[in-house]
């Protein structure tokens, strides 16, 4: 199972903007050791939010994405106390699944 | 749809080898095709135009309506902030390409009614390149691109 | 960043764009602190305080005892604004220590763990992360938005003080190098950032209170001694040992200097 996320989610003005940032080495299976073999490849392929059950986002990942990778997006709706749910899966098929609280 | 149905058919898909089982899924509607998956193949595009073909995208127009943000400069290719936010009704998807990384294709978003025309994430940069933002809205594509100068580069050691 | 953020930034590249086309162009220092902005939320370094944190809490060592009784100046177990009192002089040891000095103490003395078992790994690395380095990462975000306020009373502080003091300015080794060399002068580079000159008060500051920091090109969160140590690898200089008098020195001649600023830490850099 994947490290934690690290998940903000407030509601202003009728948007809840959610701001992610996953623990993840994100390896581009290009990167060679000091003896020269490849890092093998070792990335989160896809990431999903839902709100109260509802999909506000799906992403697909490829190897150009940054180490630890961050994401903010804003949907309509959204109210303090409910609940955002992140989750994501990597090429080798790990997954991790965090959950926050809208805040106002 | 609901997402976790979304990982477990990805992770069938794994399993299953693909695209047969898409299209079954497809056929009996549990994949809207608005819905369905850019093909994996996309992401190890070498090119802008072999991605741009691989996500079945013709020519897509240039527009206004698309407000990309980059930094002119980056410190460390290892981490460049980009971010999109359009004005343009209807959004769909938004991708994000870095036209000279070995994979131009750094990410794919499907943006549900309801979630706004904005995305914010961090690619990394081998080099100076162009980030490319495709925009589908109502059915049509659109892009905006900036060059970021990398001073040192972000996928070696 | 949230949206006001995002729409900032585009505020700034629309206006670093006319201006451009007024002036002719925009300082590469201006496009870096542009960068800097654009990066500075979503900070990994929250990763490493979550896991200090949780390392702080739990018990373990052959006496199987937590930090939280450790006392890192301001009483038994007071983490808050701790960091922005450090270096100084502790009574139970009889030494100025700065944090890693002294989160060394409580793991040596609370938790029963050997020195050079602790030592052993002082900084993180690709495939593992050291604890000591996220101990301290945990504790210095416990004084964010804390003004920095280190003493020298004690007559150990002012002689830590003093010698810190003459080390930044002792030239040595093969490039015949010291700290001020790079960082006493105003608006001078090695590659295309400035450099903090230690001299004045604002670089002074911005510099000291924004380690330790998530350094994005080795995508790790680095102490403030791996940032020492650092410096004098690059001067060529044989690596200090860890938590040395020198470096406590060292460290407290930055700290006072930083003295009246907001602790800003832990920082995200390049």
């Amino acid at each position: 199972m994947g490290n934690p996320m690290k998940i903000r989610a407030a509601v202003k003005d009728g948007v809840t903007e959610v701001k992610i940032l996953m623990q993840h080495n994100m390896e581009t299976g290009l990167r060679k050791e000091a003896d020269g073999k490849l890092v093998p490849a070792w990335y989160i392929t896809d990431v999903t939010a839902q709100h109260q059950g509802r999909t506000v986002l799906e992403a697909q990942l490829g190897i150009s994405i940054s180490k630890n990778p961050y994401l903010v997006f804003g949907f309509k709706g959204g109210a303090a106390g409910e609940k955002i749910t992140v989750s994501w899966v990597d090429n080798t098929g790990d997954k991790r699944s965090d959950v926050a609280e809208i805040t106002a | 749809m609901n997402s976790e149905m979304n990982l477990e058919r990805r992770k069938v898909l794994k399993v299953g080898g693909g695209v047969g089982l898409l299209a079954l899924f497809a056929s009996i509607g549990l994949v809207s095709p608005a819905m369905a998956e850019v093909d994996r193949k996309a992401f190890s595009a070498k090119s802008m135009d072999e991605a741009l073909s691989a996500m079945g995208v013709i020519i897509p127009e240039k527009t206004d309506a698309i407000k990309l943000s980059v930094p002119e400069i980056a410190e460390n290719g290892a981490v460049v902030p980009v971010s999109v936010e359009t004005t343009l009704a209807k959004v769909e998807q938004i991708s994000f390409f870095v036209d000279k990384n070995p994979n131009v294709l750094a990410a794919h978003f499907y943006l549900p009614a309801g979630t706004e025309g904005m995305i914010t994430t961090r690619v990394k940069m081998g080099q100076t390149a162009n980030v490319i933002a495709l925009v589908k809205a109502d059915g049509k594509f659109y892009k905006a691109s900036r060059e970021v100068k990398v001073t040192a580069g972000g996928c070696g050691g | 960043m949230n949206t006001s953020n995002v729409k900032k930034i585009i505020l700034v590249l629309a206006l670093a764009t006319s201006y451009a086309a007024v002036a002719g162009e925009v300082s590469d220092s201006d496009k870096i602190a542009q960068y800097r902005e654009m990066i500075s939320d979503g900070n990994p370094a929250d990763f490493d305080e979550m896991r200090g944190e949780e390392l702080w809490k739990t018990a373990s060592g052959p006496k199987n005892a937590t930090l939280q009784q450790c006392d890192l100046g301001k009483g038994a177990g007071v983490v808050k604004g701790a960091y922005a009192e450090l270096p100084r002089y502790f009574k139970d040891t009889q030494k100025v220590q700065d944090l890693e000095s002294r989160l060394l103490t409580c793991m040596t003395t609370l938790q029963g763990i050997p020195e050079e078992e602790i030592t052993a790994r002082p900084f993180s690395s690709d495939t593992k992360q050291s604890d000591i380095s996220s101990l301290a990462t945990y504790v210095v975000g416990q004084s964010k938005n804390v003004k920095m306020n280190v003493l020298v009373k004690n007559p150990k502080e002012k002689e830590a003080y003093e010698i810190g003091k003459r080390m930044f300015s002792y030239r040595a080794g093969p490039y015949d190098f010291a700290c001020s060399t790079c960082h006493a002068t105003s608006h001078v580079r090695i590659r295309m950032q400035d450099l903090p000159n230690f001299f004045d008060k604002k670089d002074a500051q911005s510099a000291y209170t924004s380690w330790p920091a998530y350094r994005v090109s080795q995508g790790l969160t680095r102490s403030f001694q791996w940032r020492l140590n650092d410096c004098y690898r690059q001067q060529r200089f044989p690596e200090p040992k860890f938590a040395s008098e020198a470096t406590i020195a060292l460290t407290m001649f930055l700290a006072v200097s930083a003295n009246g600023a907001d602790y800003a830490g832990p920082g995200l850099k390049r």
